[in-house]
């Protein structure tokens, strides 16, 4: 045992570290680090910038043009582009798609679609959820019916995440309606500018257009765009959940946020005070970071571990539920550190050069919509009750 | 980064849960705990047989010299079973102390007494206003004449009772400053007294008052004691959080077991949600122990004394809180079993308060942890 990093992987860090000295454009960096949004133009420029360095997908294996990064090294580099204040590099190709792709996907679809992921040329959304279909995701009633080379697809996708600047989609309809939920679904990778879809975006609660309701009237897909066999796309989706772990419990953008909180608690004053100087808000804040180090060695010490696992654990949903608390209290943290200033508000620019203009101190600006958009954390990608129900189905079968 | 055990470490949880295993069944806790020493002789002899009380004995006196990876394993099967033997009071804190801190004489008389099972040593450090920390001692040591006189209170002694040797700290008020000395210090000298009672956990431990006690000068250990004693307070603490791992994590084990038999309304209560959500909770707060625990040990091997104490307090936090929630809710999950004192659960709740209390409370850790922000 030995929860040192090792001298390559410090090294490898310290590459890292210089990297993104030369490379996060400053803009990008200040706005990040002020605890406001990445916009769309940050994220497709530096995606760009890390592909053009060779980083575009550092978990990938070599062969699909990544690094091979050990998860450790995947995890250093997540923690340093975040906390370096790097936009996040957009999941659905490079963490969902890509690893279906090369574990189920033929030679002409990772021919053509990974080396789009990895440069950014495409912006891949994810067509799951439905109106009635969440947390029940087998439900799924978007239908796809073949009629030649193609297949017909009709139906509704809802709490689509940033599909309205998305190129392709992977998307799970139901093409048996007449077996088990689970057993009737295929995944199909479909042309967002295919006619007969339509794209409506809906504002968040913080007034962001983050997510899409997604509209199929009879949209055709060439069978060539079907990723493995029909009615096998619940394993698929399965798989995608399964392998997307190394930053589930979001420990860089979490640090990041706790810097950001420790910062604005130094120069936020209420009472006379600093705030980060009351005795009971610094005892919550050290509560806070206490957490946070115990989430981030208990990341480390599941990716660790991953190899030599025998039988699936709850690891991944105890990151989810506990990456998104910590998140989420922080979040909450910042909010009572400027106490009234919380409540000038306006909605953030998808693409504002720095904050919004609003009275008070410019630290002010934003805390508020950050905390309300992240209230999505404890309910997208399985809520944590679900990940309460996957913790203690695992824990009461073995 | 590496968080598995090496084989040597694997060996060692082997020879702790054989030794569990042998001497302890279901009760064996409550057993010794109902006995005049709170403890057995002929367990405390097995452990000596096995070679784990030579754990912490360095090699050039013929012991293991295992080391905080090699203590973690070890305390955390021991914590599994709620052993009672004062290994952490004897085995780690009082054999580290003597080894880091003794003259060559007294590591010569005390270690292989020690690591033989022939003798219990154990530390008097803590003085009941603080955590574990080397120099917050207000017991005095005053030379006169070629003689050492200490006065002073120790608080809450694990073992005490059953100790031949006391390690005993004390503040010597310097023309240079204040220094931490340590003493060698027989329980039955004149000017000490023992103030023997049972704890909540069913262990045995004492308070401590020294008046005039009258010590040679051969009986003071080592010169200013600060840095290696509190390198081997922190190693304690890193045992504790082993200890309570084990006892958590059985009593996970204990909750899971129990709710899958229990049958309520024609079903296992296990099948509620509220209860499952519940465990998953436990099971949360268990994982989270472990890492920080992980981290404690590996703190001690490696860590630079200033990120050691704040990752130390970080560790005993997140242990202590995870003793509280885990610890409340077994209790409640097994609903009248849990408050019955006949059944084992409330053994286990009690030991993790005594946990979440010793080596510095949870309120105190998260202080000093927020001094460092």
């Amino acid at each position: 045992m030995d929860l040192n990093y090792s001298a390559a992987d410090l090294q490898w860090r310290d590459e890292v570290r210089r990297f993104l000295d030369a490379s996060l454009p400053a803009d990008t960096r200040g706005r990040l680090l002020e605890g406001l949004p990445a916009g769309v133009e940050d994220i497709r420029r530096w995606q760009r910038t890390l592909y053009a360095h060779g980083w575009g997908a550092v978990a990938w294996p070599e062969r699909f043009g990544g690094l091979g990064l050990s998860k450790v090294r995947q995890h250093l580099f997540e923690l340093e582009c975040a906390t370096a204040g790097a936009p996040p590099q957009l999941p659905f190709g490079l963490k969902m798609l890509g690893p279906v792709l090369m574990q189920f996907g033929n030679p002409t679809q990772q021919q053509y679609f990974l080396p789009r992921i990895l440069s950014g040329e495409h912006w891949w959304c994810q067509g799951y959820s439905e109106p009635g279909a969440g947390s029940d995701l087998a439900s799924l009633k978007t239908r796809a019916v073949l009629d030649g080379e193609h297949y017909v697809v009709n139906g509704q996708k809802a709490w689509n995440t940033l599909g309205q600047h998305a190129d392709w989609m992977f998307c799970l309809v139901r093409t048996d309606a007449a077996a088990k939920p689970q057993r009737g679904i295929s995944f199909l990778l479909i042309d967002m500018r295919s006619p007969g879809i339509s794209v409506r975006p809906t504002k968040l609660l913080d007034g962001t257009p983050e997510v899409n309701e997604i509209w199929f009237e009879n949209v055709r897909v060439p069978v060539a765009q079907r990723v493995g066999e029909e009615n096998q796309g619940w394993t698929y989706a399965k798989f995608l959940l399964e392998h997307e772990r190394t930053s589930i419990a979001g420990v860089g953008v979490a640090r990041r946020a706790m810097a950001h909180l420790r910062r604005v608690a130094a120069v936020h004053s209420q009472g006379g005070r600093a705030m980060i100087e009351d005795p009971l808000f610094r005892a919550r804040v050290a509560q806070l970071d206490i957490e946070l180090t115990a989430l981030e060695i208990t990341n480390l010490r599941m990716i660790s571990q991953e190899a030599s696992k025998t039988a699936p654990t709850p690891d991944a949903s105890i990151l989810k539920i506990r990456g998104s608390q910590i998140q989420q209290a922080i979040s909450e943290l910042l909010l009572e550190t400027i106490g009234i200033r919380a409540l000038p508000f306006a909605e953030l620019p998808a693409q504002a050069p720095a904050s919004p203009a609003l009275p008070g101190p410019v630290h002010a600006a934003g805390l508020t919509a950050n905390y309300l958009n992240l209230r999505k954390l404890s309910i997208f990608g399985g809520s944590n009750e679900i990940q309460k129900n996957i913790i203690a189905h695992m824990l009461l079968d073995s | 980064m590496d968080f598995s055990f090496s084989d040597e470490q694997g060996m060692l949880m082997d020879a702790a849960r054989r030794l569990v295993t042998d001497q302890y069944g279901r009760d064996g806790a409550r057993q010794r705990a109902a006995t005049a020493d709170g403890y057995s002789r002929a367990t405390w002899s097995e452990f000596a047989r096995l070679g784990l009380l030579a754990l912490n004995v360095p090699e050039e006196h013929g012991g293991l010299d295992a080391g905080p990876i090699g203590t973690l394993a070890v305390c955390f099967v021991l914590g599994e079973a709620l052993v009672v033997e004062p290994f952490l009071s004897s085995a780690v804190l009082a054999t580290l102390a003597i080894a880091r801190l003794g003259s060559p004489e007294q590591r010569l008389q005390w270690l292989p007494r020690l690591a033989a099972g022939e003798a219990i040593a154990v530390l008097a450090h803590e003085e009941g206003d603080g955590g574990p920390v080397a120099t917050a001692v207000r017991t005095v040591a005053v030379a006169d004449g070629g003689e050492w006189v200490l006065d002073g209170c120790k608080s809450v002694v694990y073992h005490a009772p059953a100790a031949d040797l006391l390690l005993v700290t004390a503040r010597i008020d310097a023309p240079t400053g204040a220094q931490t000395a340590l003493f060698a210090v027989p329980p039955d000298a004149a000017g000490v007294a023992l103030q023997p009672y049972v704890t909540v956990d069913g262990q045995r431990a004492a308070d401590i008052s020294l008046h005039q006690l009258r010590l040679p000068s051969s009986a003071r250990m080592g010169a200013e004691v600060g840095a290696d004693l509190q390198a081997v307070l922190d190693q304690g603490l890193a045992a504790l959080c082993a200890e309570t791992l084990g006892a958590l994590e059985r009593l996970m084990r204990m909750t899971l077991d129990y709710t899958r038999e229990r049958v309520q309304f024609g079903v296992p209560i296990a099948r509620f949600q509220a209860l499952q959500h519940r465990m998953a909770e436990m099971a949360t707060h268990l994982e989270f122990a472990r890492s920080m625990t992980y981290l404690a040990a590996s703190q001690c091997v490696a860590g630079e004394p200033a990120g050691r104490a704040a990752a130390l307090s970080a560790a005993k936090v997140i242990v202590g809180q995870a003793a509280r929630f885990v610890g409340q809710q077994a209790v409640q999950l097994h609903g009248g079993m849990g408050v019955a004192d006949e059944y084992g659960v409330s053994h286990y709740f009690k030991r993790l308060l005594a946990a979440e209390c010793r080596f510095g409370a949870t309120a105190w850790h998260l202080t000093r942890y927020a001094g460092t922000l």
